[in-house]
């Protein structure tokens, strides 16, 4: 049973790659820049999140991974999950949590400042 | 057109996976636990920004074993998924797609994501 159109799987494919490089060049750098930093107080750990390019770079970063997840998850329910209706209940849960975890880092990077 | 009946086999338990194989079902693993660390991870970061209490609450599990334990197997998580995605990237690339470097390949991420978690382990543990 096919959920999708033709040519919308080439898109995905490139989507998870394209996201996957970003994530492999900026995830290592933003763990290198809290871990040079710990241990530290309350109040240091609240000003590694000052500068403003950082918090720019962790909500970009949280977008591709959403995107990124969100491929790999639909990936696993179409091989496993075959019925229909259970299927896009998953994928609407799927993209809920995404979409939520992306705004509460918004807010919370947000609200430091 | 009926189709050819094929045996299905599908004892976990019997079933013998090459090197590679074990890559493949791993990254999807390690995937699939990412994805459900991520709210969880931002619940945690939230907590440790509001205020001095929540800063030390979140510090206190992260020096408590069982929250070293979890962290460990979400470090090990992210080094196994970011290997065996740079190898994906290779082979979309045709690069070490013959059976032996394909081989050599699935054991240096093996290597390599085990050298990350035991590095990882030695700095949370020790």
């Amino acid at each position: 049973m096919k959920s999708s159109g033709a040519h919308t799987g080439t898109g995905n494919w490139l989507l998870q790659r394209a996201t996957a490089v970003m994530l492999a060049l900026v995830l290592p750098g933003l763990m290198s820049y809290f871990l040079t930093a710990v241990p530290l107080d309350f109040a240091g750990w609240q000003a590694l999140f000052a500068p403003l390019w950082l918090r720019v770079l962790m909500l970009l970063a949280s977008l591709a991974l959403a995107l990124h997840a969100w491929v790999g998850m639909r990936d696993i329910f179409m091989d496993y999950v075959h019925p229909i209706g259970l299927r896009l209940a998953l994928y609407l849960a799927v993209i809920v949590t995404l979409a939520a975890s992306v705004a509460w880092l918004a807010a919370v990077l947000w609200s430091v400042a | 057109m009926k189709p050819v009946a094929r045996p299905v086999y599908l004892n976990l338990f019997r079933i013998h996976l090459p090197l590679a194989g074990w890559v493949s079902i791993l990254h999807r693993v390690s995937g699939a636990l990412l994805f459900v660390a991520l709210p969880l991870a931002v619940w945690v970061l939230s907590v440790s920004l509001a205020n001095e209490a929540g800063f030390r609450r979140i510090a206190g599990w992260l020096t408590h074993p069982l929250g070293k334990l979890v962290l460990l197997l979400l470090i090990a998580a992210f080094a196994q998924h970011l290997f065996a995605g740079l190898r994906h990237l290779a082979l979309d690339a045709h690069w070490g797609v013959g059976l032996h470097r394909a081989r050599q390949g699935s054991l240096a991420v093996m290597l390599a994501s085990a050298g990350v978690t035991v590095l990882a382990a030695w700095k949370l543990f020790a």
